[in-house]
């Protein structure tokens, strides 16, 4: 919100710079976010009196001899301005001034003829009339007579002051006025607050039949009408004009204006009805009927519904509560009476309704915030005031007050001194609390450590008790009063990670052993991310959670898979000329449940890619985390997973249950990646996703040693040949099946050739075999091996070799 | 004899001095040492001297005996030296070609920043809770003391779900679910992922905070700024302080914005800390007693303090990261930077 320094001037007397008095806001809670130095640009620009002007023959130009004051008298400025005369007072820019934009002026000859700097206008300055009358006249700017040749052009024009532009946090709504931080500048400095005037006379006149119910008392707590007659619309005085462009509003008419500047000095939204466009006189506060149309003053059309509170005259929607007027009954130039109205109205239904319609306004950020009724009563007064005072109006009798019933006075409550030293760890003497509550507007009576309290009417925030009193006296007193204790009182307790917390840190550093670089992504992506990895319409994965207002439809729904992000990730990274890597996330994805929240399961998703990559690389990696995890891991075929390759993906399994799969992204998917068809690195991309709790579930819940055989082991080589579709999987398995002293197995060499013949395949297996409780002899094993190579022959058709 | 075994010691010595290679040394090895060789020649050749001088004689072949032997072995061993020194040279590698084993992968910064924080306040005794990323009103806002028609709810550009769920904007709802479970003394850190709505250099629609709350008897803002510059310090520096300013959430009364020192320049100013001296980390406060009544916890016995860190924000500080995006591009030149 920007305050003008000088606005908030003629409330308290204050005798610091602007530097100081943004360091007082900052320490009491309102962190001035710039602090905007009007005549910042502007430097060596003085008054200067035009002494004399001398037309150059065949130009525009004009040769004139300038007073300048100390700065030099008289200095020769050459300009093309055509309004320039002698005795003109006008801005000078001299040698080396700078201006707005980071413009600089130097002496430099203008068509050959020496110029000692520039003549200025308005515009050159950054003016316009509201500012400075005559700001915007064409040419140099005319100033008045009175002016001392020499003088700061900033003082002159009021370019000498400061605009704080004050973050206001949610809870202090009645600090959304020059006014409301005016009391806190008059707090915080312990000086007093010279409150604005809100006297008025009001002349015997009444309008006849005018009238004014509230319907919806639940949206609209108070609602303050008054008529005014005989207005002549017209200008505003220069004081007004300019405190409002200072905050950047253009001035419109003295009717409009006062609306606007009890907005911004008081705070509270006001809006003025043309009376005569009023039908019935009538103004009834209500619910918008369904699809009940309504054109406010920017000439958008809106349809309503019952959720937005419109005000209405005997026939129609006359104005958008709380957000913007009708252009039906806008004031116009042939205003000649007027109907105020200064509301409270219920914040939240003019936030819904101003983000439903998506139409917004500096009143519907006021009301959307809260408006306390105190401010209500003040702004109808003050706006009542300046029809007065600028002389613009006749206030008549015909007012009127529809109130709720909302009590008219400060919260009042009793709180104890030492629970308020209690909540900030110090002791803060009794007088200073009291200092700081009086200097707030708090009225307070102390009976030994009982303090009774009333709250200032427009502090609606203030809740009974002591913790917000402890807010603001610590905000006054000084956080550097607070004395930093490392939980002095507190009970010791352990702490740290859950051993579940430090089994998923475990997982993690496993996979950064195998050359995993950990990855974070979005939880939400879109339909279209589960279309491109082929996830079929009706499959588990498309019953999503959408969310119903997301920033873009790329991030509309909680993922079910984390397969898709990390794709993305691939091909962003291959894009990038990053033509190899390793990735993995644990997150979670999202299931839909009926009744409570939704199941949020953490998977495990992994990606490899590059030219090293192969189908097998990436089992390595699964064997790798099973084998550190102590898990034993079997793979099966896995050609239904759609975004996986048929022939070269699998299952994990665990203990005979499916925890994820793996393998190569599919090829219809690759073929579809927006990358160069030729670059080998683009078609080895292979990802893998596991349940995590599923795999972990499996894991022991504590381990123990195994004793070692004290009989050493024996290794047996075993070369086999098979049909060609036989799986090295089933061999090993029926391997160990065969023969309980089996304790590994292991391939070391695959051979295909003439002497195996068409269609068979040799396989050569390390067969490690282990007893406890003897040694083995070689007879034993013979006997080992012959049974194997029995059941294989047996079961898979295998031969010796 | 002698005349003899003279003759075949200038011979030997004659002989070793062109050996220049094992075999070469292998024969002279066969020549006098073998069995049948110049020494055992000599040996047998003993039988045909006086009896009285078969001693002296022997003595004399046995001098000699050792004499070769010496020699042998000296000029084995210096083979062998040799041998060694040439198999080295040959076996030589350019020690500066690549290494071969496994590129080691890594922790993402995030990661590596939220364990580094988990690690300073579990050693303060803190538990550590995670709590659901999809929140009902009721936790992420109502009984945090954020009623329905509170304007503070627009603070937060809340993503909505169907069926009244929403995605947490905060892991505050986090506390009320560890209130709910647990009774004081309370010590416990919240991380976690939060969502919204917002996206540019320094916001993302998705991001981590992590929330701290110590509920006990006689707890006060002085010890929230005592347990803060503790972290402080730990996370970025020795040297540096916090700042306490006001500030405002629903849940904490009084609310206070925490700054540090800037740990860049120390407090002088600099264009990290936007030449202030003071760098905003996080937000915090003294636990409003709405909040502890919500979870039935008295707050006339009991009292709390309660934090919010963002953890990208930390991570951006620490690494010098200028833009959140970087965090969740993924970009495997910029996570390859970061290793543990």
């Amino acid at each position: 919100m920007k305050v003008p320094y000088s606005w908030l001037k003629e409330y308290v007397d204050i005798d610091i710079t602007a530097e100081e008095l943004q360091e007082k806001l900052f320490g009491c809670g309102f962190e001035v976010e710039e602090l905007i130095d009007l005549g910042k640009e502007v430097s060596r620009v003085v008054v200067g009196e035009v002494l004399s002007c001398e037309p150059v023959e065949g130009t525009h130009l004009q040769i004139c001899q300038v007073n300048c004051g100390s700065y030099g008298n008289p200095i020769q400025i050459v300009t093309g301005a055509p309004n320039v005369y002698a005795g003109m007072h006008t801005p000078a820019a001299l040698d080396n001034s700078t201006l707005p934009g980071g413009i600089t002026i130097k002496a430099k000859p203008l068509k050959g003829i020496p110029s000692d700097g520039m003549l200025c206008s308005g515009e050159e300055l950054g003016l316009n009339d509201d500012l400075y009358p005559g700001a915007e006249v064409y040419g140099l700017m005319d100033l008045p007579k009175d002016t001392v040749p020499g003088t700061d052009i900033r003082e002159v024009v009021g370019m000498n002051d400061y605009i704080f532009d004050v973050t206001i946090t949610a809870n202090r709504p009645d600090c959304q006025s020059i006014l409301g931080i005016a009391r806190e500048v008059a707090a915080a400095l312990g000086k007093e607050l010279k409150m604005p005037a809100t006297d008025y006379t009001v002349s015997d006149y009444v309008f006849p039949s005018l009238d004014i119910t509230v319907e919806a008392p639940d949206l609209c707590p108070r609602y303050l009408g008054h008529g005014v007659r005989n207005i002549t619309v017209g200008e505003s005085p220069r004081w007004m004009k300019r405190n409002l462009a200072l905050c950047g509003l253009r001035s419109i008419s003295n009717v409009v204006d006062i609306t606007n500047y009890v907005l911004l000095e008081i705070g509270q939204p006001m809006h003025a009805f043309d009376m005569d466009q009023l039908q019935d006189r009538r103004i009834i506060v209500r619910r918008a009927k369904d699809g009940e149309k309504i054109q406010t003053l920017d000439e958008k059309e809106f349809t309503l519904t019952p959720d937005n509170l419109v005000i209405c005259d005997g026939n129609r929607p006359v104005a958008l509560a709380g957000i913007m007027g009708g252009l039906n009954s806008e004031i116009t130039e042939n205003t000649t009476q007027l109907l105020f109205e200064a509301a409270k109205f219920a914040r939240d239904n003019v936030r819904k309704t101003s983000r439903a319609l998506g139409q917004s306004s500096d009143s519907s950020a006021r009301f959307e915030k809260g408006i306390s009724e105190y401010i209500t009563e003040l702004g109808m007064a003050r706006a009542l005031h300046l029809i007065q005072e600028l002389g613009c109006g006749e206030i008549t009798s015909s007012t009127f007050d529809c109130s709720a019933g909302a009590p008219r006075e400060g919260k009042r409550f009793t709180a104890s001194l030492k629970r308020i030293n209690a909540i900030l760890g110090i002791e803060v003497p009794a007088e200073e609390v009291l200092r700081i509550l009086k200097n707030l507007n708090f009225e307070v009576k102390r009976d030994g450590d009982t303090l009774d309290v009333t709250a200032p009417r427009y502090r609606e925030d203030i809740e009974v008790g002591e913790p917000d009193l402890a807010e603001e006296v610590i905000r006054e007193y000084g956080y550097d009063h607070v004395i930093p204790t490392f939980l002095k009182a507190a009970t010791v307790t352990s702490g740290g990670k859950t051993p579940a917390q430090q089994r998923r840190d475990r997982v993690c550093r496993i996979l950064c052993g195998q050359g995993y670089h950990e990855a974070y992504t979005m939880s939400f992506y879109s339909d279209s991310d589960l279309d491109f990895l082929r996830i079929p319409e009706g499959a588990p994965e498309r019953n999503v959670l959408r969310i119903k207002n997301p920033i873009s439809v790329n991030l509309s729904i909680m993922r079910p898979l984390l397969a898709p992000s990390l794709v993305n990730v691939v091909v962003e990274n291959l894009k990038k000329g990053n033509n190899e890597g390793r990735i993995f996330e644990i997150s979670n994805i999202y299931i839909p449940r009926d009744g409570e929240l939704p199941d949020e399961r953490p998977h495990l998703g992994f990606a490899a890619f590059g030219d090293a990559e192969d189908f097998f690389t990436v089992k390595g990696t699964v064997e790798a985390l099973g084998e550190a995890l102590g898990l034993s891991f079997d793979v099966e075929r896995a050609s239904d997973v759609p975004w996986l390759h048929p022939g070269i993906a699998a299952y994990i399994l665990c203990e005979g249950e499916r925890i994820g799969c793996f393998g190569k992204l599919a090829n219809e998917v690759t073929g579809e990646l927006k990358l160069h068809k030729d670059a080998k690195s683009n078609h080895k991309i292979f990802l893998g996703e596991i349940d995590y709790n599923a795999m972990m579930n499996h894991m022991a819940a504590s381990f123990r040693y195994r004793p070692l055989s004290v009989f050493p082991s024996v290794v047996r080589d075993l070369a086999l040949t098979v049909a060609e579709e036989t799986a090295c999987g089933d061999l090993m398995h029926e391997i160990a099946r065969a023969c309980p002293r089996v304790s590994d197995v292991e391939l070391f060499d695959i051979y295909r050739g003439e002497q195996i013949g068409e269609g068979r395949k040799s396989m050569a297996f390390k067969i490690t075999f282990e007893a406890d409780d003897k040694p083995l002899t070689p007879e034993e094993l013979d006997k080992y091996i012959k049974k194997i190579l029995g059941n294989l022959k047996f079961k898979l058709g295998a031969e010796i070799r | 004899m002698e005349q003899k075994i003279k003759a075949l010691q200038e011979q030997m010595e004659q002989q070793i001095s062109q050996i220049d290679t094992k075999e070469k040394l292998a024969e002279f090895w066969q020549e006098f040492l073998g069995k049948k060789g110049a020494i055992a020649d000599l040996m047998k050749g003993l039988g045909a001297v006086a009896k009285e001088d078969r001693p002296a004689m022997g003595k004399v072949i046995n001098e000699f005996k050792v004499l070769v032997e010496e020699k042998y072995q000296a000029l084995s061993a210096k083979m062998d030296e040799l041998e060694l020194a040439a198999r080295n040279r040959r076996e030589q590698v350019d020690i500066t070609l690549p290494g071969k084993g496994l590129p080691l992968g890594g922790l993402h910064p995030l990661t590596l920043v939220k364990n580094e924080m988990i690690n300073v306040f579990a050693s303060m005794g803190f538990d550590i809770f995670e709590g659901p990323e999809i929140e009902d009103d009721d936790h992420n806002f109502t009984r945090l003391n954020v009623p329905k028609d509170h304007p503070s709810r627009d603070m937060q550009d809340t993503f909505y779900l169907e069926n009244e769920l929403l995605l947490r904007t905060q892991t505050s709802g986090g506390q009320i679910r560890v209130m709910d479970m647990q009774k004081p003394p309370i010590k416990v850190l919240v991380p976690g992922r939060v969502f919204r709505s917002d996206s540019d250099a320094t916001h993302s629609p998705m991001f981590h905070q992590m929330e701290g709350l110590v509920v006990d008897k006689g707890i006060t803002l002085c010890d929230l700024q005592g347990m803060l510059d503790k972290f402080v310090q730990q996370i970025f520096d020795a040297d540096v302080r916090t700042r306490l300013r006001p500030s405002y959430f629903p849940f904490t009364e009084p609310s206070v914005e925490v700054d540090v020192s800037c740990f860049e320049c120390g407090g002088k100013g600099c264009s990290l800390c936007k030449h202030t001296g003071w760098i905003e980390v996080l937000g915090g406060g003294v636990v409003h007693p709405k909040v502890l009544e919500n979870c039935g916890i008295d707050p006339n016995v009991y009292s709390g303090i309660a934090f919010g860190i963002g953890i990208e924000r930390i991570t951006m500080l620490k690494y010098g990261i200028n833009n959140i995006g970087l965090l969740f591009e993924n970009d495997m030149r910029f996570l390859k930077q970061f290793k543990e």
